[in-house]
Order: structure tokens, then C-alpha cells, then sequence
């Protein structure tokens, strides 16, 4: 038996290209709009994977330091070094801001590294693909590729800058924003300094202030004034174990001797894929069940208007001895045909568009995969509409009078 | 007429119940041997279409018998199980307009019958060569329907009514849309075929320009048939 729903389709390929087209960029769209979530997973993963840390630890109660802000004291990471298991610590500070080169304006997640080796001391970038790692306690920054600033570029983050000496890659937050890596005293200061005006206001209530202004204790206003201008507090300390250690046993020996919160990796990936951006996900979630009812409306119109077309056809092959299933069949394969179509332009839309998205798409075979059946189902489920005109239409109809 | 072709004896068909039915065959008597070729002719709303349509078994009969061949199909209720099996194998359909699949080409919309019927599709499509070579359209067996001219259309619509070699061919006015010249080539062809293949061949038409070449005619009013013979323009 020849196929009619093949033999149809050839014979107004046109249509049915075009209207592929069209269904395949809603199809493209719907792909990337998971694939938007799933980057937003892998960027926290990456997130995780990047600090090279074991533990995280924040301050006592929070979701620190990527979900909640988390202030910890910078000396607290030495005590936590003599406790069994502990094989490296090291404090970090994050903060998402927007760094200037010029006249461009990038939004970046700076962070402050402790100085030390690359592959021991947690939170280096892993890796870099041009220049070097920091080396020096100042002024210098590693940036990732994304920024788009250059080997040499000069940064500039509150009042001070920075040189970039090194360039990373895949290095970002977990909202997706490009990495730039600075010394941590830097990155300490940066995240408490104030402007000219305010530390001056600062200062002059301080000293309007009796208590800090003894005229017998001459000293205490200027320890006063020098305590408000540093900052002493990093947002957590990142912790790689010994072998043999169980992360959950370290983690409440810490917890319970420090008086901090401690996650391990598992939990921080819980907090980031369940917290952080679940909101978001649901968000994409609500997006895909609208896209997916739009395409099932625009499919089961379409069938339903192509089978329209074709009721005196049909009523011939109902006369002449057709039986429905031929008929129901040949409508099902023609909305199975347009999915297939609509997928394969969807497929390649969203994989030749994705990496101009300014958020990173990751698409994943799985999707694809579990993407297809969605699209063959709808369309299946869309044809059900025409199908039913067209088994309802009587034989009769061809024979006139 | 003994063994095949089509007998309808006291066919009635009644629309609707009580006071709002309308009786649109009231009594119909015809008798079409193998190789005949009929005229079925009428007004408007002498009940042409509707026993057309119950001769197709497209629409159940009120009461009355059909026999085709030497089946009774009909005898106050079906007594066939399968209706589209029997329009598929037993009549063949030539529709005013060649009502050709426009989605396949010549060959395969003659050759889709014996294809629904469970024929291989290169035998099937060697059957309907052999029809489409008969009736002079061969040349154009791997053309779109809409590359054919009207005459085309028709000769191709009759090898379809004929491939599975029904015993009756039911023809609803197939000169409708042709000039003289072509309408007496396809009444032509219509009898060449059903002398070839010995098929009953119903025409149902009011074309003056093909009544007189019946032989035999059938004349329906207010859903009673009449049968009349003769030669030539004496139906007219």
C-alpha cells in the first residue's frame, strides 16, 4: 500500500515546509528555553566545581555565601585548619558587581582569592587559557573570557585598579555572570569601601561621638576611626578534606566546635539547584507548558485545515472502500510529519542560536530526545481534532445531488 | 438476465417517521445485465441521487431486494456484513466531476482500489496499465491529475471505477461537464468497457445529447421507475 500521507505531503511540500518552519522555531524556542535552565544548573555545578572546595563554610544560620550573604571573621579559617580531617582552608569573598574598563560596564561576580597554589588553595580559577595566575597581593585580576576584557586590559573596581594578567574560561556565578578574580584584601576592601564623602561623615560623627572622643585617651579615637575602615570579614571559607574523610563528619566537627554552618558539596548543590534558581526554574517550567500548548493549537489547526481541504477527497476514498483507519492514518502521519519537520528546524535553530543567547544555553541529548516524544505526541494528540471531521464525513458527499 | 449484474426489485427508501417522512423512492424495479449500459434519467428531485446512493450502499434502503450477481446483497436489511468491502469490490463509482486524488499520480489513483484490497502495489499498478491502455490514457499514467485535460480526467476515472472489475459500475452523470464530442467518446468508452468486461453499467443523466444512445432507460418521477425501451431518439 502506497503511503497517502507521503504522497500528499510531496504534493504540497510547500505548505508543509513552511508551515514546519514556522512550527520549528516555536519548537527552537521551546528548546532553548530548557536548554536556559539547564545552563543555569550547569552554572551552578560549575559554580561548585570551580572552588575546588570540599566544605563550604558560612556564617551560623545562613544560606551562604551564593544563596544569602554570609559574614565570617578572615581569621577564623586557621582554627579551622587544626581540626582532624582538614587538609586545606581558605577564605573567599564573592560579591556581584559591575566592573569598568573605559567606557564599558561588564556585570561581574569578583572574587577574592587567598593567595597560595593553584590546585591546593580552593577558590583559584582551575584552569586559564592565556596569561597567569595572580601573583602578586595587589592590584592584579584573572578574568574570565565572557567579560571580554584582554590580557593587559586595566579594570577598574571601586577606586583602585586592576591589570588583568590572566584569562579563564567557564568560570561564572551562578546567575551566569563572568568571574573576575582579585586578591582577597582587595576584594575585601572593595566590598566595604566607602566613598570620600561617607568615610569623612564617618569620621566626623565618630568624633562628634563622647564616648570615642576621651580628651584623656588620646589613642582610642584613632583605633576607633582605623577599626571602621578595614574590613576583617570574608564570606566563607572554602575547605578541601584529607583522604579518608567523610565530608559529613568534618562538616559537624566544624559545626559543632565553631559555632558555623557547614555544607557539603551535595547540600550547597541542593541549595543552589532548589533555592537559588527554582524560581527561575519554574518560571522556564511555565513558559514550556505555554509553548507547548501554543504549538498543539498551531499543529491541530493546521491539520485541521489541510484535512478541510481535502473532505471531497476523503468522501471519494470513504466511497470507493477506504477504511477510516487508512484515512485517520494518513491524517496522524501528515501531524507526525509537520512534528518531525518542526523538530529538525527546531533542533537546529536552537543549536546554531544558543550560543548567541548572553545567558549560557546548554542542550543537552536528553532534552532532545525527551523533546521529540513531546513534539510527536502533541502532534499526535493535535490530529485527533481533524481525524475525528474526517471520520465523521459521510461517503455520500461524493456522489452528487 | 440470469447469473451476474445488478436486479432491484420493489426498492423503497423513506426519509424521516411520521408526519414529516418523505418517501424518495417509492418503488424502483431495474434489471441490468452483464455488458448492458442503462440510462437512469429523472428531474431534479425524482429520487436519481438517493438510489444511486442505496445502489452504492452508501445509504440503507427503507425495504425492498438487491441482488448483484448472484448475491442477494439487500432483502429488507444488509446481508452484507462489510458495505465498504462491497463498494470496494463489487461497483465501481464514475462521479460527474473525475474526482481524481490530487495528491497521486494517474496510475496510482486507479491502482489504489486493488491496493485497498490487499493487491500488491506493482500488481496493482499493472492492472490498472492494462485499463489505462484500454482506454487510450497510458501516455499520461505517471502525470499529476491536475496535467490532465477534462476528457483525460474522465477516461481515468472510469479505469478507476472499472480496475477491480466490479459487476456494476454506477455512473453519476460523467458527461456533465463535457462537450458533445467528448461526453458521446466517454458514453462510447462506457460501453466498450462494459462489453469488454462484462459490467452492468448504471448512467444516471439528464443529458439530452447522450439519452438517445441507450438502448434501455429507466425513467424515474416522484421515486417510481419506469422502464422503457427502444432504439435511439425515442427517449427523447
Amino acid at each position: 500500500m502506497i503511503s497517502l500521507a507521503g504522497r500528499d505531503i510531496l504534493h504540497t511540500w510547500g505548505k508543509f515546509v513552511f508551515t514546519g518552519v514556522g512550527l520549528g522555531l516555536l519548537i527552537g524556542v521551546t528548546l532553548v528555553m530548557a536548554g536556559v535552565y539547564r545552563g543555569m544548573v550547569d552554572d551552578a555545578k560549575v559554580l561548585l566545581d570551580n572552588s575546588g572546595a570540599d566544605l563550604w563554610v558560612v556564617q551560623k544560620d545562613t544560606l551562604g555565601p551564593y544563596a544569602e550573604s554570609s559574614s565570617i571573621n578572615d581569621d577564623l579559617y586557621r582554627s579551622i585548619l587544626s581540626l582532624p580531617g582538614v587538609h586545606h582552608a581558605a577564605n573567599i569573598t564573592y560579591l556581584t558587581m559591575q566592573v569598568h574598563k573605559d567606557e564599558q560596564d561588564v556585570r561581574t561576580m569578583v572574587v577574592g582569592v587567598t593567595p597560595g597554589n593553584l590546585g591546593v588553595t580552593p577558590g583559584w580559577p582551575t584552569y586559564l587559557v592565556a596569561g597567569r595566575q595572580l601573583t602578586r597581593g595587589h592590584y592584579e585580576a584573572v578574568a574570565d573570557i565572557a567579560t571580554g576584557f584582554k590580557l593587559g586590559d586595566v579594570l577598574k573596581i571601586r577606586r583602585n585598579h586592576y591589570t588583568v594578567v590572566g584569562l579563564t574560561k567557564r568560570m561564572v556565578s551562578s546567575s551566569g555572570d563572568p568571574m573576575v578574580f582579585i586578591p582577597l584584601k582587595d576584594a575585601q576592601e572593595a566590598q566595604f569601601l566607602k566613598d570620600n564623602d561617607a568615610i569623612w561623615q564617618g569620621r566626623y560623627r565618630t568624633e562628634a561621638n563622647p564616648a570615642f572622643n576621651r580628651p584623656n585617651v588620646p589613642d582610642l579615637l584613632d583605633a576607633v576611626i582605623a577599626s571602621q575602615s578595614t574590613n576583617s570579614y570574608v564570606n566563607a571559607v572554602l575547605v578541601t578534606l584529607k583522604e579518608g574523610y567523610s565530608a559529613a563528619d568534618v562538616a559537624q566537627s566544624i559545626q559543632r566546635w565553631k559555632r558555623l554552618t557547614v555544607y557539603t558539596r551535595a547540600q550547597m548543590e541542593g541549595i543552589l539547584v532548589g533555592k537559588l534558581i527554582a524560581t527561575s526554574a519554574k518560571q522556564i517550567g511555565m513558559f514550556l507548558v505555554i509553548l507547548a500548548i501554543v504549538s498543539a493549537a498551531i499543529v491541530a489547526f493546521i491539520i485541521y485545515t489541510l484535512t478541510m481541504d481535502k473532505i471531497r477527497e476523503i468522501a471519494v476514498l470513504k466511497l470507493i472502500g477506504t477504511r477510516n483507519r487508512t484515512i485517520a492514518s494518513m491524517i496522524m502521519q501528515q501531524a507526525v510529519a509537520l512534528g518531525v519537520i518542526g523538530f529538525v528546524v527546531g533542533k537546529i535553530t536552537a543549536t546554531f542560536s544558543a550560543p548567541f543567547f548572553p545567558k549560557y544555553v546548554l542542550l543537552v541529548p536528553q532534552d532532545t530526545i525527551v523533546g521529540f516524544i513531546c513534539v510527536i505526541l502533541i502532534c499526535i494528540i493535535a490530529s485527533l481534532v481533524a481525524i475525528r471531521m474526517a471520520i465523521k464525513v459521510d461517503p455520500a458527499e461524493a456522489i452528487g445531488g | 438476465m440470469q447469473g451476474k449484474g445488478i436486479r432491484i426489485e420493489n426498492l423503497k427508501k423513506r426519509y424521516g417517521t411520521g408526519n414529516t417522512a418523505v418517501d424518495a423512492l417509492k418503488e424502483v424495479n431495474m434489471e441490468v445485465a452483464p455488458g448492458e449500459v442503462v440510462g437512469l434519467i429523472g428531474p431534479s428531485g425524482s429520487g436519481k441521487s438517493t438510489l444511486l446512493k442505496c445502489l452504492g450502499a452508501v445509504i440503507d434502503p427503507t425495504e425492498g431486494r438487491m441482488i448483484l450477481g448472484d448475491d442477494v446483497i439487500y432483502d429488507n436489511g444488509w446481508n452484507v456484513r462489510d458495505l465498504r468491502a462491497l463498494r470496494r469490490d463489487k461497483i465501481g463509482f464514475v462521479f460527474q466531476a473525475p474526482y481524481l486524488i490530487p495528491f497521486l499520480d494517474v496510475i496510482d489513483n486507479v491502482a489504489l482500489l486493488p491496493m485497498l484490497a490487499g493487491v500488491s502495489n506493482e500488481e496493482a499498478r499493472k492492472k490498472a496499465m492494462v485499463l489505462l491502455e484500454a482506454l487510450d490514457v497510458h501516455h499520461r499514467a505517471f502525470a499529476m491529475p491536475s496535467q490532465l485535460s477534462g476528457g483525460e480526467q474522465q477516461r481515468v476515472a472510469i479505469a478507476r471505477g472499472l480496475v477491480n472489475r466490479p459487476p456494476v459500475i454506477l455512473a453519476d452523470e460523467p458527461t456533465a461537464p463535457l462537450d458533445s464530442e467528448r461526453a458521446m467518446a466517454v458514453i462510447r468508452i462506457l460501453n466498450e468497457m462494459a462489453n469488454k468486461y462484462e459490467t452492468a453499467i448504471i448512467v444516471v443523466t439528464h443529458d439530452e445529447k447522450i439519452i438517445p444512445t441507450f438502448k434501455r432507460i429507466y425513467r424515474i418521477r416522484d421515486g417510481i421507475t419506469q422502464e422503457e425501451v427502444g432504439e435511439g431518439r425515442n427517449f427523447v
